[in-house]
């Protein structure tokens, strides 16, 4: 009986030895059936594989029929093919025509050669982030001794992507946290009586903290992105192998001018951030608690010390610094897959972020303990 | 000949923007056959080619793979035609995120429902095939050199046990020894297989080895289709410049008249 449907399987019992007899099209659609039988069979007898009547066979019926021989072979079961033709001994010539040796993948550890591992790994990526410090800040030295290497336009340009291009978004920013702030400080400072002094919570908690902090954060994901999969992306493309065989390093080309650039603008945009912050401080100051511009602005004379615009505003190049160097040294390290773009640009926010906020921490406390 | 092609191309007429790549062209493939599309750079084989393989259309003109016209498929039609083929990208395209054996499994595990020793085995088959050693399917692409790339690319492609075979530059940056190795692999692959290969090509190597025909692209046209003897038995510009030695005296005398 030929099915010509899916793959069957017969099995014939006789006195000194089991016949399977395979039918049907053994092709992959048709397979399932058979495998899921072959699977719950367990050989007690010798055994004899007819495939005559097999009306096709494909590769995986081959591997289905060369698996279970050898399975039931090696369970100590003696085993006979018989009917096969000319077409089943050309595929299966060419299918097995090398000895398979058992491969397997590799080894599973335990948790303590994972702690172990990914410890070191850190710990040699800490050393990694210093040696990419470290030799931009030699060519660094080396193009200040020759002014003209700089890449001015390169800056320029950088300038105007991280910088003019980051306003409205910055500016968004920075007006709803004023917002905010005056909101929640207004309910609190008004059970006092003592509305007046939302002019000093706005005045100093933006421009000394809040405004340089969300700046950052807003470049971190912006630029630092940016910067990593632009690099990311020239690695690929061998972009950056040419530029060092032509000799144009890859630190002056790419990485400095990516972090000038970020330097000067930071200011600007805590600058910016300042003022819209303020201003979106201002509205609600005015809306909820009928406190007019030019009443805020003459308290904000007396109430903000110059010093915590200053402080604010400082702190600018330093997280500019630490964005670029993390996000450009992680577009170093993309490899040749598509899969490492998008795990060094995550890690590469990640990390900016974290190292502006240990930054900004690390200014508290050292302002705090200079009484500034 | 007598037997339907398997794939017909019918007056197909190709335009990006203004630019007319292919005007009205015309050529069939048979069963069993190796077939080249070869022609000089924008000449618009790998575009015939992708068209082919449904990631293009044609701007008017048929396309007929076993029988069916191509352009008129419903998607549910389209998915059974995808799965009766194979493609070897010029650059492998393996998914690099996954292993040389994940890539494989992968075509099992989501268009058949065979159980996973069986999965298994077939994939070890399939990487042996080709000539790649067995640990290769635990490495990712990224760990592969360029010959073993396109012989994980070409596993991967025959995984369903395909009828038909589509090969983009299959031997372009292969060394002229892993190259003819790789032609011999196709070779004996479509004997054993039964499969119909369709390449586009530039190695004239491949062409007098293993191609049974081909077609000529040029100028917006096929210039020829037919054997090697058939093609060259043609007087045209096109052919002379792709097949005569004597293209290398005529660089020389270019030389000389520059020097003069």
């Amino acid at each position: 009986m030929k099915s010509l449907s899916r793959a069957m399987l017969t099995i014939i019992d006789s006195p000194t030895h089991v016949t399977l007899q395979c039918h049907g099209v053994w092709t992959m659609p048709n397979l399932a059936a058979v495998a899921e039988h072959l699977e719950l069979f367990t050989p007690k007898k010798p055994l004899q594989w007819d495939i005559a009547q097999i009306a096709e066979l494909d590769s995986a019926g081959i591997a289905l029929l060369q698996l279970y021989y050898r399975k039931f072979e090696n369970q100590g079961v003696i085993s006979e093919l018989i009917g096969t033709n000319d077409t089943h001994t050309k595929l299966y010539s060419l299918l097995y025509k090398r000895h398979h040796e058992e491969t397997s993948a590799v080894k599973t550890h335990s948790w303590l050669y994972h702690l172990g591992k990914e410890g070191h790994e850190n710990i040699q990526g800490i050393g990694k982030f210093l040696a990419f410090l470290g030799e931009s800040f030699v060519l660094l030295l080396y193009t200040l001794r020759y002014p003209s290497k700089i890449r001015y336009r390169s800056i320029m340009a950088h300038i105007y992507t991280t910088g003019v291009t980051a306003l409205p978004i910055i500016g968004v920013s920075a007006f709803l946290i004023g917002v905010v702030i005056a909101f929640q400080s207004l309910v609190q400072l008004q059970k006092f009586g003592a509305d007046i002094f939302i002019v000093d919570t706005i005045g100093i908690s933006l421009t000394r903290e809040l405004a340089p902090l969300i700046t950052a954060i807003v470049v971190a994901g912006r630029s630092g992105s940016a910067f990593t999969a632009q690099i990311g992306a020239m690695k690929m493309t061998q972009e950056i192998d040419a530029m060092k065989t032509m000799g144009f390093d890859p630190f002056i080309f790419l990485v400095w001018p990516r972090v000038f650039a970020l330097i000067l603008v930071m200011p600007l945009l805590i600058f910016f951030a300042d003022l819209i912050g303020i201003f979106g401080g201002m509205v609600v100051a005015k809306a909820q608690a009928n406190l007019s511009f030019d009443e805020f602005l003459y308290r904000l004379k007396g109430a903000l010390a110059i010093k915590h615009y200053v402080i604010g505003i400082a702190k600018g190049p330093f997280f500019a610094f630490l964005i670029a160097m993390a996000s450009t040294y992680r577009g170093f390290q993309i490899s040749l897959n598509t899969e490492s773009i998008g795990h060094y640009t995550t890690v590469s926010v990640v990390n900016s972020i974290f190292l502006v906020i240990a930054c900004d921490a690390l200014f508290s406390v050292l302002l705090t303990e200079l009484k500034l | 000949m007598s037997t339907q092609p398997i794939i017909q191309v019918q007056n197909v007429v190709t335009a990006f923007g203004g630019t007319v790549v292919h005007d009205q062209i015309n050529c069939s493939i048979f069963e069993h056959e190796i077939y080249a599309l070869i022609g000089g750079s924008g000449s618009g084989k790998s575009t015939l080619l992708r068209e082919m393989i449904l990631l293009q259309r044609p701007l008017s003109g048929t396309i007929s793979i076993f029988g069916q016209n191509i352009a008129t498929l419903t998607p549910t039609e389209a998915q059974k035609l995808r799965q009766k083929w194979g493609v070897l990208f010029q650059s492998g395209a393996l998914f690099s995120s996954l292993t040389v054996g994940q890539n494989i499994e992968l075509l099992y595990q989501e268009y058949t429902d065979l159980p996973a020793n069986l999965i298994n085995e077939l994939v070890k088959l399939k990487i042996d095939i080709v000539g790649l050693p067995a640990h290769a399917r635990y490495l990712y692409p990224s760990q592969l050199s360029g010959g073993m790339v396109k012989r994980a690319a070409l596993a991967r492609a025959l995984a369903l046990d395909p009828k038909l075979l589509f090969l983009d530059e299959p031997t372009s940056g292969l060394d002229p020894f892993s190259a003819r190795q790789f032609d011999t692999l196709i070779y004996q692959l479509r004997d054993l297989l039964g499969l119909t290969v369709v390449m586009v090509t530039h190695d004239l190597d491949t062409i007098y080895h293993i191609v049974d025909r081909f077609a000529l692209l040029g100028e917006t046209k096929v210039v020829a289709e037919g054997s090697l003897n058939e093609v060259l038995a043609i007087n045209h510009p096109l052919i002379k410049y792709f097949f005569q030695s004597t293209t290398q005296t005529s660089h020389q005398k270019e030389i000389h008249g520059i020097q003069s």
